[in-house]
């Protein structure tokens, strides 16, 4: 009968447009959750070693202080928290701020304060585990770690 | 002139209760957060500083706060593992409301664990 026909394409085939924009929110996304499940361990070691243990909150002091940091455990473990935290506290004040704040400049404004404070932050408390004396020359021995006088 | 939005998401119940809950406490404890380093740091400044401010941590007004403080990051813990349970397991989102009735039971156990032993360092003769 009739003889086939072939029939154009209609339109060039679907092809998925490689995006521009990076893939910042999914590796925001995967941080929250892996350290979430860090800081799970890392925050919950940190208070039952600090609220838990001996005569708990009512032990903590300058001298208790230098204990722990005396050991490089307690001061990569009080690191990697430190960095975790504001890390992951940043980026959840961030969605918020997002989510709420609908003008332009409220959010810039609110963002621009939240990149300050996290990295005031972690600047300051980086540098507090780092350049820690827990045996400062001039302060009184009764306040130091025994370690001090020994 | 604030424009009303149009319709809503939220769905109530414990899906979203639970996120709120998420959200409320996460921001809590980012505060706290930021304290809690600048107090620490006073360790730099001396030891008579630091521990004139840490004193303020053992007093009960204080001491109750960290209840507060403990009871926030119990339930955002365990509530960030059911989100992400909810994300990557294929059972999640048919199972979040009994995950958050397992959340709310560990919440329960821990501030169990920690209440009575942290009141009585707070409140106990010392």
């Amino acid at each position: 009968m009739s003889a086939q026909t072939t029939i154009p394409t209609p339109r060039s085939p679907y092809a998925r447009r490689k995006t521009t924009r990076g893939n910042f929110e999914l590796y925001s996304w995967v941080f929250m959750r892996a350290s979430g499940v860090l800081l799970l361990v890392l925050v919950f070691g940190h208070l039952f070693v600090n609220l838990m243990v001996g005569d708990g909150i009512k032990a903590i002091d300058f001298a208790f202080v230098g204990g722990k940091w005396a050991s490089p455990f307690w001061q990569t473990w009080d690191l990697l928290m430190l960095w975790l935290a504001m890390i992951h506290g940043t980026n959840g004040v961030r969605t918020v701020i997002n989510d709420y704040a609908e003008r332009d400049v409220t959010r810039g404004v609110l963002k621009g304060l939240l990149l300050l404070a996290f990295t005031f932050t972690v600047v300051l408390g980086t540098l507090v585990i780092f350049t820690f004396d827990p045996c400062p020359a001039d302060a009184p021995a009764e306040l130091l770690a025994s370690f001090c006088t020994a | 002139m604030p424009t009303a939005p149009a319709g809503t998401l939220y769905r109530g119940r414990e899906g979203m209760w639970s996120w709120v809950a998420h959200r409320v406490t996460g921001v809590l404890i980012f505060f706290f957060l930021l304290v809690h380093v600048l107090d620490t740091a006073l360790v730099r400044v001396s030891p008579e500083a630091y521990d004139a401010v840490i004193g303020l941590y053992k007093t009960p007004v204080v001491g109750l706060g960290e209840v507060g403080l403990v009871a926030a990051v119990a339930f955002h813990a365990f509530n960030g593992i059911r989100v992400a349970l909810v994300d990557f397991w294929s059972q999640g989102a048919r199972y979040q409301r009994v995950m958050l009735w397992v959340v709310l039971g560990l919440f329960v156990v821990t501030m169990a664990g920690f209440l009575p032993r942290h009141l009585m360092n707070v409140f106990g003769g010392h």
